[in-house]
Order: structure tokens, then sequence, then C-alpha cells
């Protein structure tokens, strides 16, 4: 399938310092693409390029064949956008936000519907001023979509939503996909990217540091599956002796790594014949979050989140 | 340019517009107060005569009789010849409680059968700005009608006697009123849009409200002119109520013609643009207020709208000239007031020049998007 966005040795200078360092990735059509990173790795600046909004320093761009700076007026009647803190006018009602982006796209949006996908029904006629971060994010949502666009620009667009609301907008974007719309994705919620994208970047002082599928980059940068005993020292002393596996034991806990899952079937038979005392196990694997962690470092309060912490 | 998309804009700034009670108070209540207020002070004044102080040099030329009579046939300066000299003229004006007086040099009817200019000196005490405002305006006025008659400058001219026949200077007596209306509407041409425009153009930048619509096919263009429309709009009621106001309760004579329909339409063309530009021009909405004030605020006053550039000293008319303002309100007093049908066509061509100059640059240099 052909690629939807095409970036090739894309670079953003402010002064002498690269806001984004010659980065290349690609995206497919149809697919949904997640761009993850810390506070100031270069995620907006990249996405504001790829929108048109931004000029770029250096490089290559193209979106659905057009470059976003200078064809841009074509380009935006076929993307669809939701700028990072989305403003809008104070006094007009989303309803008619909708009826104004479709008298400016010339398309025949339907109100009612449009805020119904983005559950945001029940304010149709509430002025913009009155409505919540999380509403006005929605209204953001539909507004993009006003023009029936083949690419979707998010850029966090769940920010600051509680779960249930964050939940309707994960279904707006399972729904695009399914209708074969390309989605462009910037998250802090590493959890929502491994459940939405089917390409995942992870960018880093400007730089792409890693790139593939979530289980791509959980398999490359991220620790095996290991199975976890309530142990102590010894029965890992036991197990490197008998398996030759390299078990380790920190805080009453032996974790031992698996080459796959049929190890764990071993390692449980030895423990259970050595006759040392332990208790419970499972298996870990680590999540898209660890990876995140491990690779750009734990970040500053508010700048990594997730469901669970919300 | 499509309509239907400056359509559409243009329904969001009016529904805006009519949601925000303060915008609302100040474009409709604010001319009535203003109105109100000025009707108020100055036609307590001009019911009674402002008492003005006269010496003639001139001997009582013809000319200078006939000139002085106008003055009096206006009812609206009670004329008290003085014998004071030439050299303590202001001092024993001050001293004897006039607020206002006029000398009328020698020569001064042959200088005007000559076609030679003449300087009729003017005395005003500015503690009394009401009085002698009023006189001001009425000399102004006489003498108008007098320069009127001796620029046709050719035999079928009348003789001058005839000159303090009311037609000769228009169709009425003019009070102050009738000066003061068509300088408020000029007032509201400018604040109004200027003010405003300045504050949005500066707040969607900041808000990213103008990022937003770069994502749209709405044009810079296209989002101007719907706010053109409206503060022309805008216009045209705020000039009703000023008009209404002024002739119902103030008994202001205003002549109502197509001819002032172009500046109600330019002028407001020509500050929302300049607003734009103002407001493009500065970085933040605290520098951008400040830029809109300069601009603002010396067109308030200077542009003739509360009192005749004409009465202005000499070294203050040319700064009045270069301000744009002062061709919407001049324009606006040649086709109430003079029906000078010449000048206000000049006055159009101006304001239609620095419009069109004003909302290209505008365009040109308003950024939706960040260039950086």
């Amino acid at each position: 399938m052909a690629n939807a966005v095409e970036v090739q040795g894309l670079a953003k200078r402010y002064g002498g310092l690269y806001a984004v360092d010659h980065i290349d990735f690609s995206v497919q059509a149809g697919t949904v693409y997640a761009f993850l990173g810390p506070n100031g790795a270069g995620k907006t600046t990249t996405t504001e390029i790829l929108e048109g909004l931004r000029k770029r320093s250096d490089g290559t761009v193209r979106v659905l064949g057009l470059d976003p700076w200078t064809e841009g007026y074509a380009l935006h009647l076929r993307v669809g956008v939701i700028p990072q803190d989305f403003r809008f006018f104070e006094k007009i009602t989303p309803k008619e936000a909708i009826e104004y982006y479709g008298s400016l796209f010339a398309t025949r949006p339907d109100p009612a519907a449009l805020l119904e996908q983005v559950d945001l029904g029940d304010k149709a006629n509430s002025r913009y001023d009155t409505l919540s971060g999380g509403q006005k994010q929605k209204l953001g949502l539909a507004l993009s979509l006003t023009n029936n666009p083949e690419i979707c620009f998010l850029d966090e667009p769940t920010t600051g939503l509680d779960p249930q609301a964050r939940r309707s907008i994960w279904e707006v974007i399972r729904r695009l996909r399914r209708e074969g719309r390309t989605v462009f994705l910037t998250t802090h919620y590493l959890e929502e990217a491994e459940l939405l994208a089917d390409q995942v970047s992870i960018i880093h002082h400007g730089k792409i540091i890693a790139a593939g599928t979530p289980a791509e980059i959980i398999k490359s940068h991220g620790q095996p599956e290991r199975l976890v005993f309530q142990a102590g020292p010894p029965l890992a002393d036991y197990l490197r002796r008998t398996l030759g596996v390299s078990a380790t034991s920190h805080d009453g806990r032996v974790e031992v790594p698996l080459e796959s899952s049929r190890d764990a079937v071993r390692v449980l038979a030895s423990a259970d014949s050595s006759g040392l005392p332990w208790d419970g196990f499972s298996t870990q694997q680590d999540t898209l979050e660890d990876v995140f962690v491990r690779l750009v470092g734990p970040m500053d309060d508010g700048a990594l989140k997730t469901e669970e912490v919300r | 340019m499509k309509p239907a998309r400056i359509l559409a804009d243009l329904k969001i700034v009016i529904r805006s517009y009519l949601r925000n009670p303060v915008a609302l108070f100040f474009s409709l209540i604010f001319p009535i107060i203003l109105i109100g207020l000025f009707g108020a002070i100055f036609s307590a004044s001009g019911s009674s005569a402002a008492p003005l102080a006269v010496e003639n040099f001139d001997h009582n030329s013809p000319t200078s009789v006939a000139f002085l009579a106008a003055l009096n046939n206006t009812s609206l300066v009670q004329i008290t010849m003085v014998g004071y000299p030439a050299s303590s003229f202001a001092a024993d004006l001050g001293s004897n409680g006039f607020s206002a007086g006029l000398i009328i040099p020698t020569g001064f009817q042959s200088a005007f059968l000559n076609h030679t200019s003449v300087n009729l000196t003017l005395f005003a005490n500015p503690t009394s700005a009401a009085v002698a405002g009023q006189a001001e305006y009425v000399i102004t006025g006489v003498a108008n009608g007098f320069n009127l008659r001796a620029a046709c400058g050719s035999q079928t001219c009348a003789p001058v006697i005839r000159i303090p026949a009311p037609e000769n200077i228009g169709s009425q007596v003019y009070t102050y009123i009738d000066y003061l209306i068509p300088g408020l509407i000029g007032f509201s041409i400018l604040t109004s849009p200027m003010f405003s425009m300045v504050d949005i153009a500066s707040s969607y930048r900041k808000e990213g409200i103008f990022r937003a619509l770069s994502l749209t096919p709405l044009t810079k263009s296209e989002w101007l002119l719907s706010r053109i429309i409206w503060y022309v709009a805008l216009t045209f009621v705020t000039a009703g109520i000023m008009i209404g106001v002024g002739a119902g309760l103030f008994h202001a004579h205003v002549e109502l013609n197509a001819g002032l329909l172009p500046f109600l339409v330019l002028g407001p063309f020509l500050f929302v643009s300049l607003g734009m530009l103002a407001g493009t021009v500065a970085k933040t909405p605290e520098s951008a207020a400040l830029i809109g004030n300069i601009i603002t605020f010396p067109m308030m006053f200077l542009s003739g709208t509360f009192f005749a550039v004409s009465a202005f000293p000499a070294y203050l008319q040319p700064v009045a000239k270069v301000l744009p303002l002062y061709y919407v309100i001049d324009g606006m007093d040649q086709v109430m007031l003079f029906s000078n049908t010449t000048r206000a066509l000049f006055d159009v061509a101006v304001i239609t020049t620095l419009a069109a100059i004003i909302f290209a640059l505008a365009v040109r240099f308003f950024q939706w998007r960040d260039v950086e």
C-alpha cells in the first residue's frame, strides 16, 4: 500500500539547536501511526511541519504526495487536524462550529451525527467557553472530520480527558482506521499507542530512537519475557546450577529470563524438584511503557502518564 | 474568493458579537452616550448665543460689515463691538470676561475682492471651550461661505454684499451639534474597528485560532472582508442612532443623501484593515494595545471629531491632514453640511487609495501560520 506520509532528512533548527534532527520515517496509508516522545522531544514540531503549520529547515516531506508548506492549501482540503491546545471562538456552539467548517470546506456534515460520534451530542448547543477541556478537545476532533479527511493529525487528542472520554476518542480512531483513513497520532499515553497504533516511533532530543510495531519495539529494546518466583537466593543458585539459566535474585524475588514460553515449563519442573521453598510465580513481559522509560528515562511529572495513573 | 466562505465567517462574527454584551454595549450604547453628552453640553450653550468681542480694523467696509451681519444672523454669537487696542486685545478680553474674540484686519475688503488671502484673528479662552468652540465654528462656517463665494472668481458671481444670504453657505445656519454629528460618526468609524481588530489580531494569534483557521480553505482576505462587512453594518447602525438622537433630541440639521454612503463603507474598510495591520506588527497583545493606542488617540482628537480642524492652531493643521480619519470626517462634513461635492469626491479618492493600500498590506503581513 502507498505511503500517506514520507519524511526524509527532516530537520528544524532554532538558532544553533535542532528541535528535529534529520529524521526519516513513513506512514503507510490506512494505518494508525503513533509518534511518542517526552515533552520537548520534537513531537509537536514534527507534527506541525507535516500539517503545514510550520516551515522546515531541511529535508523533504510529502503528505498525500504534497509539500505541506508550499502546497498547504491543497493539502488542507484532504487532511483533518486537531492542533495542540485547540481553541475556538468563545461564543460559538459546537453545532455552529461544525456548520461553519462545513461551509468553509463546502461539505455538508451532519452536526448531530458528528458530535454524537465524539460523544459530544449533549453539548451541541452549549457555547464553546462553557465546555470543559475534554469537551473542547472532542469538538476539535469533530471539526477535523468535517472535510472527510484522508489523513487525520491528532496532536495529543486525549490529554486531560477522563477515562471514559478517552475511550470514546479511541473508538473514533479505530473507526477512522476501519474506514481506511490514515491516523497520525502523538500522545503521552503509552498504553494508548500500544492499543491503537500499527506503527510507533519514539522521538527523543529530535532523533527517532526506536521505530516499528509496538511488539517489535518491545522485542528489540525491552527485556525478554521472564518467570518470577517469590523465593530466596538459594533457588536462584539451584536453577543456575541445574539449568544453566541466568537466574537472578533480589527483594525476595527470583527472576529467570525465558527464550520462549515453553522454557517456563522446564524451569517450573526444576524448581518443583529442588525441594527449596518457593511461593507463587508469574511470567512478566515489558510493556511499551517499560521500554519507553528505559530508552528515554523517567520523565518529569505529567510528561509520562498511563491510564491507571489518571 | 468565495462569497459562501465570507458569509459563513460573517455569521460567526455576528453571533460572537451579539452574544458579547460588553461589545454590544460599547458599539450601540456608547454612541448614544457620546452624542447625548456632547449634545447636552453644547446645545445648552447653543441655545444662548456665545458672546463674541469684535474689533473691526477695516473701518466698517461693506464686506466686513456683511461678514459681521452674517455672523449675527446665525444668532449663535452675540457680537459686542469693542475698542481694545490690538496690542492688548487678548488681555483686555480676559479682564472683561469674554471667552471669544475676533479681529477683522485692515484691508479685509480689498483682499477679499482681489482674491488675495487675509487672516482673521480669533481669540479663544481655553477654559471656556464650549463657548469659544461655538464661536469658532460659527466664524469658520461663515468664512467658509465667504470663501466659496470668493473662489468662484468670475463675472457671474453674486456681488459681495449679498454674501450673508443663507443660500450662499448652504441650506441653514449651523449649530455645534451639526458639526458634531459627522465628527462623532467618524469617531466611531475609527474606534470601534480599530480597538477590536488590534485585540483580535494579537489574541487570535496567541490562542492559535489563526492556526486553526489556516487549516481551512478560508483565506486571509475572506476573513478580513467578513470583518469589514460587519463593521460597515455596525457603522450604518451607529450613524443612524447618532443622526436620530442628534436630530430628535438636539434638533441637529442633517442632510441625509447618498453621498454619505461611500464614507460609511470606506471608513470601516480602512480602519478594520489598519487595526489588523497594527495588531499584526505587534508581537504580543500588550504591545498590540499600545500600538493601537498610538495610532488611534491622535486621530481621535486631531481629525476634526470634536472640533473643526480649521479651528486648530496653524501648526496642527498639517498634522490633521496626514491622518486618514480627517478625510472621512471632512468628507462627511462636505456632504452633510456644505454640499461641496468636489471636495467630498477628493476625500473619497484619498480614502479609497488609503483603504486599498492598507488592506493589501494587512493581508500581506498578517500570518496565519508561524514561519519560524
